[in-house]
């Protein structure tokens, strides 16, 4: 039972984590080049913009939920499994959000790149 | 993709890992929390070394946001995945942990990875088509013209 606890706590991380990664791309880029906003309208204006967002208040409230689901998969999992797991399949799982949801074009060299990068983080973390 | 977006970039990955480390030599510091004192949590952001990871953590999300601002989700993340490295490299050779030879291979495989991304476009997709409309309007209002 434990171990289901475990898998649903990293499903729940890994869902959230990239719902806030997908939903923070898409408040800055509405926001724009935060450099040139800066040099153009001044400090004060890009973080107003920012924190106005609706998008990313929502992405911070998904951040939060993902760092709440790991305390949780910690207490039932070990770090070994639930770290490693969780940070590669969000990286696998931001690559097709990011296609689906932000329609960016991730061709095979991004595909590549995410399964590189997830399999080094497991290997990493374990 | 300009030397300022680079260096942001590289920004995101040594505040982070940086951050990170910080983090983990405070916490060793405090020690365990129990279940049942977590408010000792809330206490350990008065040791310094946690305060100054809180800091850089928040000088990683500035710089997080500030990438997503001009470049694609699936361009950042492993573009600053090379923080893994760092933190690994600042595991060893400064925390004095033993890395494993399964985490050197895990090192490898990060670094091909960035490798593989950071050559490509940084930006794709309808925010680069709209960036690229944008630069062209002038060309396209003049060739009107010109009609």
């Amino acid at each position: 039972m434990k171990h289901a606890y475990t898998w649903t706590a990293i499903a729940v991380i890994v869902a959230a984590s990239v719902t806030g990664d997908v939903l923070m791309s898409r408040a800055m880029k509405q926001v724009g080049d935060v450099g040139e906003l800066w040099r153009h309208r001044g400090m004060l204006t890009v973080i107003g913009r920012v924190l106005r967002h609706p998008y990313f208040v929502l992405g911070i409230v998904a951040m939060a939920v993902a760092f709440f689901s790991l305390l949780f998969g910690l207490s039932w999992g070990d770090v070994s499994l639930v770290a490693p797991a969780s940070a590669s399949l969000t990286f696998v799982g931001n690559a097709a959000a990011a296609k689906v949801l932000r329609h960016e074009h991730v061709d095979r060299r991004r595909w590549i790149a995410a399964g590189l990068v997830a399999c080094g983080v497991a290997l990493l973390a374990a | 993709m300009t030397f300022r977006k680079y260096l942001v970039l590289a920004g995101v990955a040594v505040f982070g890992s940086v951050g990170d480390s910080l983090l983990s030599r405070g916490m060793k510091e405090v020690g365990n929390i129990s279940i049942h004192n977590l408010q000792v949590v809330f206490l350990a952001v008065r040791d310094p070394w946690i305060l100054s990871g809180i800091l850089l953590l928040f000088a990683f999300f500035a710089a997080y946001m500030t990438a997503l601002s001009w470049a694609d989700l699936t361009y950042v993340l492993p573009a600053t995945s090379i923080g893994y490295v760092l933190l690994a490299l600042i595991a060893k050779f400064i925390l004095h942990e033993q890395v494993t030879p399964g985490r050197w291979m895990g090192i490898l495989l990060i670094t091909a990875g960035v490798g593989f991304v950071a050559g490509g476009p940084a930006l794709t997709g309808v925010a680069a088509d709209h960036d690229v409309l944008q630069e062209r309007a002038p060309e396209v209002a003049s060739v009107r013209g010109e009609l």
